[in-house]
């Protein structure tokens, strides 16, 4: 079976990243080429004055009206967005297989805040699922994909937090995390996890056509 | 997952000439075709993206007066209408039924007014009204678009306006209005053809056509504001354009470039548009777009910004002031379009005496319901519009108001349809409207 364990944490860690950092990047160089190319309005009106005086609306939740007419899916989008990227990064087991691998280290999140982030991100993830299945109009839109992606997230961080209490079949456990958790990574220039990378630019854009052309906030 | 009802016979199809007959000439090589040289050659990344990104949260929706007046009825959300469209095309690779085409394109023109309030519901911003805009593209590479918008659009094609008025008529309507207003001021002139003069003032088709007081009502002003301008009497003085609802860009391009050149011809410095909302869109937004211009090649001054200039510089001056309470529409044209919020409501207050404002306004107002060409869809979809707008009417009927100000045509239309089946007691007035009569008439008789 260890051998399994350094596959999934070895090879297969590695390919995960090198897909998800590659693919990254050739989403961002396309989509800049692809402007340039035939799109060339969203280099032409982009304006960096109004692209961060939107971000300054979008990125500070309740500073916008949208993020004020919804406050509970508010606060739990803001938690879940940064939670995911806050926990694995600091977390000490993810740290300490880097020191292991590299030889580098950064600080890192003491386990028991760790562990109820964590636990925050799975109660986060459920909160996602229920309003996806009882809010109509969300229901209406929802395909296998967006059940994908969030099932992904759930079961990585679930999978996490068993793993470290050792409830349940700890090895399973520790698998399922591993495996979702570069699923996660693989998914993100392929699915609509890519709103990580467009995100920001698809915001920025719509900042700089309101604010340069139509002198008109976008929040 | 509900499956996308557009596909399915009992989808809320309305009976229109122009889809039904459109839809039955086509096959599926065609569509497949179509569909898939519009979505590979007319569009990139902003398309790529808003299909690829989106991740169906459903916070558009609140956005969408038709979500929000058909008792917050899915299919109506922003997301459901891509989802019923232009997502399912790309999905499909263009592989849909004509039915499909038919009923995405009804969709698209009808259930959509391109007011852009849902970006402002949207944490990305994905741009429906763009994607509506290209499904309506679309449908009318393939010949399937509802009847009286293409009819406008036909106009604009042989005549450069929209509502088929012959050089003749039109010069002779500005004579004719020109002889009404010369016995309320004497030395009025409407002038035509004057090279060289500071504005030319352009107009959209229905106001020589139906609504020919209200060229009256602006010679008035510039009269009375001693404004030095002119009409031009050659094709090229209509601003409007439905070919850019319908997604014919090509005569859209070839209305903007004879409207810029007519400036042009006549070496004026500005062009001046009456209070129309599309036109404004399709000058400084969409049309100089298509034709390279990332704004427009000369100066373009709304109806709205111009009686602002005329009242914050004294040219003209308030006589009396309205009393019945008052409230201020803000057309999607030229608030989400281009900010003028503050000027239309200061020019407002200036003129009436007791005030309120509906909520929500300014850039999170709701649409007419008749903006985007939908009113321009015509009779068939008249019910459509009203019962999508229920929101609206609601909200005007929280003021208590007796009259609603609204600087652009396409809301009279919406807001007029609005406020008869619902039974609000109000008065629809355009700015000039009000400041034509309460302005101080210094050169009157």
């Amino acid at each position: 079976m260890h051998t399994f364990y350094d596959f999934i944490t070895g090879p297969l860690l590695w390919i995960s990243f090198l897909v998800f950092l590659a693919g990254s990047v050739y989403r961002l160089v396309y989509a800049y080429m692809e402007a340039k190319r035939r799109d060339q309005f969203v280099l032409v009106y982009w304006s960096w004055k109004h692209v961060l005086r939107s971000m300054a609306h979008w990125l500070v939740p309740y500073n916008t009206m949208r993020w004020r007419t919804t406050p509970v899916l508010t606060a739990v989008t803001f938690v879940f967005h940064i939670l995911i990227f806050v926990v694995p990064i600091f977390l000490t087991a993810h740290v300490m297989l880097f020191n292991q691998w590299l030889g580098i280290s950064w600080p890192t999140l003491p386990e028991a805040v760790a562990d109820i982030l964590a636990i925050v991100v799975v109660l986060c993830c459920g909160y996602f699922i229920w309003r996806r299945w009882a809010t109509p109009e969300v229901r209406y839109v929802t395909g296998w994909q967006d059940w994908f992606m969030v099932g992904t997230v759930l079961v990585t961080f679930l999978s996490g937090v068993l793993a470290y209490h050792q409830l349940g079949p700890y090895q399973i456990m520790l698998y399922l995390h591993i495996l979702a958790g570069e699923a996660f990574l693989v998914m993100i220039p392929f699915t609509r996890a890519e709103h990580m990378l467009y995100g920001l630019f698809m915001r920025g854009y719509i900042a700089s056509e309101f604010g340069a052309v139509r002198h008109c906030k976008d929040w | 997952m509900t499956k996308p009802l557009t596909q399915t016979d009992k989808w809320r199809k309305v009976e229109d000439a122009g889809l039904d007959r459109g839809a039955a000439r086509l096959t599926p090589e065609r569509i497949e075709k179509v569909i898939n040289e519009v979505i590979d050659k007319e569009t990139s990344i902003r398309f790529q993206a808003y299909m690829r990104d989106c991740v169906r949260c459903g916070l558009c929706a609140e956005g969408c007066h038709y979500f929000l007046s058909r008792d917050r009825d899915p299919s109506y959300s922003p997301v459901a209408k891509m989802h019923q469209t232009a997502w399912e095309m790309v999905r499909r690779k263009g592989k849909v039924s004509a039915e499909f085409v038919r009923n995405a394109v009804q969709l698209a023109h009808t259930e959509c007014n391109l007011c852009r309030r849902c970006l402002h519901y949207c944490p990305f911003g994905i741009d429906t009204a763009y994607v509506m805009g290209i499904v309506r593209r679309i449908g009318n590479r393939l010949g399937v678009t509802p009847q009286y918008i293409q009819d406008t659009a036909n106009s604009h094609s042989a005549t450069m306006n929209q509502m088929w008025v012959k050089e003749d008529e039109w010069i002779d309507s500005l004579k004719w209005q020109e002889d009404e207003a010369r016995d309320e001021f004497p030395d009025l002139r409407i002038p035509l053809e004057k090279e060289g003069a500071e504005i030319m003032y352009s107009v959209i088709a229905p106001e020589p056509k139906f609504r020919t007081q209200l060229i009256y009502q602006a010679a008035a002003i510039f009269h009375e504001a001693g404004m030095d301008y002119t009409f031009p009497a050659t094709p090229g003085w209509d601003n409007s354009d439905m070919a850019m609802f319908v997604g014919n860009n090509e005569i859209m391009g070839r209305l903007k470039r004879l409207h810029f050149e007519t400036a042009q011809r006549l070496r004026v410095k500005r062009i001046v548009m009456g209070e129309c909302g599309h036109a404004f869109r399709s000058v400084y937004d969409v049309g100089n777009r298509w034709l390279g211009w990332r704004d427009s090649p000369i100066e373009i001054v709304h109806g709205v910004q111009f009686y602002h200039e005329l009242l914050t510089s004294g040219r003209i001056q308030v006589e009396t002031q309205i009393e019945d309470l008052v409230t201020f529409h803000d057309p999607c044209n030229i608030i989400r379009g281009r900010g003028l919020m503050e000027q239309g409501r200061e020019v407002a207050k200036a003129f009436c005496k007791n005030y309120i404002e509906m909520t929500p306004n300014r850039e999170h107002n709701l649409c007419c319901a008749a903006g985007g060409g939908v009113i321009n869809c015509g009779p068939p979809f008249k019910e459509t519009r009203v019962k999508g707008n229920r929101a609206k009417a609601e909200q005007l009927k929280a003021t208590g108001a007796k009259i609603v100000i609204a600087p652009c045509h396409n809301c009279h239309g919406g807001l007029e349809d609005i406020i008869h089946a619902y039974h609000l007691d109000m008065k629809l007035m355009f700015l000039g409207d009000i400041i034509y009569k309460h302005m101080k008439k210094t050169k009157a008789v």
